[in-house]
């Protein structure tokens, strides 16, 4: 009797201790955090998705609160949320242009010559360190789709001509793609910059144009047809100062090849419809 | 002389079918020359060179066409009298266009290249021996293609006890660096001397697999008819096992000394040299010829006529393999280099360059329908480098690439044993260059 008693004295004795230890610990403690924190975080997309910069979506939530970023520097959450983050804050949701991913390359099956057959396991970065994968050009798309594989967004998908494919509307601009490509293809930039490169080899004339028939040949026209100064040759390829924004069709007109194109509705690549596709092919 | 402490052999490895009887006693002979040449700027470790000719000057054979752009680098010699016709991309053999110097060989031109001397490479002061190293171009003959002077010229305060010459060629099919062996020994003991005396090395071991016992008994008659040695030189017979030619397991084979992970041989006293580049070597501090040709293996069931062919660097692929009857129809695959460290051809039209050690040519198409990893673990008893290749694999399958590292991804050496020991034809080899391109990429951002 004697051994129960004493066993529940003790067990209530450590059950005081701690919860006097609790509650001090609780009452002189405590850390202070901004309720408003947890109640933004709550209205963030929690894909953790790195796109604004932060660490996470937490991190993002701790920096608007402190008032050191504005709500739309989130590229994920849609204008709606934004607003109420804004609201929620008592600030402006702030000015921010949505950027997508840009692949610098339209050399697909059908456009870049091939001079061997790669026959081995099926990711970009395997194929680009045996014997560059069979492509004519050192520097273009491999077709493989590894940047599809690494966007979490569903926003990248390739088409049937072996390019990859980038939905605006579902794009992020987290820049997982961007890593993802062995052959640095694809890029961020703003939507809004209309004139687009989609050549990266750095071979000028017939070097070129023998690897890839949409290959840039470097002749400058678009340069020199640019508003003075936005598009500049540099290392045999047009550079496009996309800060500048929308530019217009003028530069693109001459060109000989299709290297530089003019985006009308902001998509890169024309979907191309596969029953039309196969109907061409028998 | 004391006996050295290796058991001759180390740990793990495999055992490949070794396929050299189809060349391993033919005699080395010499490709004509054909009438166009392209050297790549880069074929060597480092930076590429500056190219010092001009399109449609004339060169003579031998004639420094490229200067070394930098001191991880080295010089470029054309491999034949004639004219240059261009200087732009052309293709590398792994498919890639690289910058390089075409040469349009004269067809009138006996080709001959006058001896020249630099003076007794024996008593020259070591920094003009080391700066001589590079203006012959020389590099690692093995496969890597490692500026040879970079090794040579140790750092402050450090010092080699031993030069280890590699004449394992555990390369299936190779025969290249046998046959030199067997035919020219006294060249690869003068390169021996030159080199030995050049680093201050005690004494120089010729480690040779046990399967070319004529190289054994070849290089030990030129070692008794030398007599007396500046460098003393001993041949030690190593056992038959792939990767006996990675320099890690050549020093633990001989001396029973293990090369910590991430150091190199210097660390323990040593460095390491293929023996066809000390043949080189003694080739440019004897007659002034720099590296302009090489001997190369021309195997492999697509070949008609194998052969072990010295050839000018520069030659076209396609060109090789026309002179060996190579080309028919049923080819498959060409390989560069060996079977298991050997890179696919991508294109004819590259040129032999100076890290190329043979020309394999397959007619058969490999199975290469990739199974599941069912961890029977062979992949571990074949790495000689103690790693956890089915561990390796499954995180680079995930993209798990960070996480490799701690796995210890940067020390696989791609010696591909894994690769060849793998039931399930998982691609190890090709998974982990590929991630350690990532991984490079990963770290450049973080920076």
């Amino acid at each position: 009797m004697d051994v129960i008693l004493l066993a529940v004295a003790i067990m209530t004795g450590l059950g005081l201790f701690f919860a006097i230890v609790l509650t001090v610990s609780y009452r002189y403690l405590k850390v202070e955090e901004d309720p408003r924190v947890d109640a933004v975080e709550a209205k963030l997309p929690a894909t953790n998705c790195g796109a604004c910069g932060q660490a996470g979506c937490r991190a993002f939530a701790e920096k608007l609160v402190a008032g050191e970023l504005s709500p739309s520097q989130c590229t994920v959450s849609s204008p709606d949320a934004i607003d109420e983050i804004a609201e929620l804050l008592g600030v402006s949701a702030g000015e921010a242009d949505k950027r997508v991913a840009r692949v610098h390359c339209a050399g697909g099956l059908a456009e870049a010559r091939t001079i061997a057959a790669y026959d081995g396991f099926d990711t970009c970065g395997a194929a680009a360190v045996v014997s560059a994968g069979g492509k004519a050009c050192s520097w273009g798309c491999l077709g493989l789709g590894d940047c599809a594989a690494a966007c979490t967004f569903d926003a990248l998908h390739m088409n049937v001509n072996g390019l990859p494919v980038v939905d605006v509307d579902k794009c992020t601009a987290c820049g997982d793609c961007v890593v993802a490509c062995p052959r640095n293809l694809i890029d961020i930039e703003p939507l809004s910059a209309d004139v687009l490169v989609q050549c990266s080899a750095p071979l000028a004339g017939d070097d070129a144009r023998e690897v890839c028939a949409v290959a840039c040949d470097a002749c400058g026209r678009c340069a020199q047809d640019a508003p003075e100064g936005l598009i500049r040759m540099e290392n045999n390829l047009p550079v496009v100062d996309f800060e500048a924004g929308p530019m217009g069709p003028r530069p693109t007109l001459r060109c000989p090849t299709g290297a530089i194109v003019w985006l009308r509705d902001g998509r890169q690549f024309p979907v191309i419809d596969v029953p039309a596709l196969r109907r061409n092919h028998g | 002389m004391q006996r050295l402490p290796g058991s001759g052999t180390f740990s793990h490895g495999v055992h490949p079918d070794e396929h050299k009887e189809a060349t391993e006693g033919l005699p080395i002979e010499r490709m004509p020359f054909v009438s166009r040449f392209v050297l790549p700027l880069s074929q060597h470790i480092g930076a590429p060179c500056r190219p010092v000719v001009r399109p449609n000057q004339r060169v003579r054979r031998g004639q420094l066409v490229a200067e070394p752009g930098g001191f991880v680098s080295t010089a470029l010699h054309s491999p034949v009298t004639g004219r240059v016709v261009g200087i732009g991309p052309r293709r590398h053999p792994n498919g890639q266009l690289v910058q390089a110097i075409e040469i349009e060989a004269d067809p009138l031109d006996p080709q001959d290249m006058p001896d020249q001397s630099f003076g007794d490479p024996l008593t020259m002061p070591v920094p003009e021996l080391i700066d001589l190293v590079q203006r012959g171009g020389m590099v690692g003959l093995g496969g890597a293609a490692f500026p040879s002077h970079v090794k040579y010229k140790l750092p402050e305060g450090r010092s080699a006890r031993w030069l280890v010459l590699n004449g394992c060629e555990c390369e299936p099919f190779l025969t290249c660096d046998h046959r030199v062996m067997v035919e020219h020994p006294d060249r690869v003991l003068r390169g021996i001397q030159i080199v030995g005396r050049l680093l201050g090395v005690e004494e120089a071991v010729i480690g040779v697999e046990l399967n070319k016992p004529d190289a054994i008994e070849a290089l030990r008659h030129a070692i008794e008819d030398a007599g007396d040695l500046v460098v003393p030189t001993r041949v030690q017979g190593v056992k038959v096992k792939y990767p006996q030619g990675a320099e890690k397991m050549l020093i633990k084979a001989l001396f029973d000394v293990e090369v910590p992970a991430g150091k190199l041989p210097l660390d323990v006293g040593m460095v390491v040299n293929n023996v066809g580049t000390m043949a080189a070597v003694a080739d440019w501090f004897d007659h002034g010829r720099p590296l302009v040709e090489r001997v190369i293996t021309v195997s492999g069931p697509g070949v008609r006529r194998p052969a072990n062919l010295l050839v000018p660097i520069g030659t076209p692929i396609r060109a090789v393999l026309e002179y060996c009857d190579a080309l028919g129809p049923d080819v498959q695959e060409i390989v560069m280099g060996g079977p298991m460290m050997g890179q696919p051809v991508a294109s004819l039209d590259a040129p032999v360059l100076k890290g190329t050690s043979g020309l394999l040519v397959f007619t058969e198409s490999r199975d290469q329908a990739m199974r599941a990893c069912i961890k029977c673990g062979r992949c571990l008893e074949a790495c000689a480098y103690n790693l956890n290749p089915s561990r390796l694999g499954r995180l680079a399958r995930a993209g798990r690439i960070e996480e490799m590292e701690r796995y210890h991804l940067m020390d696989c050496m791609e010696c591909g044993a894994c690769t060849w020991a793998c039931p399930s034809r998982i691609p190890l080899v090709q998974l982990f260059r590929s991630a350690k391109g990532n991984l490079r990429k990963i770290k450049a951002a973080a920076k």
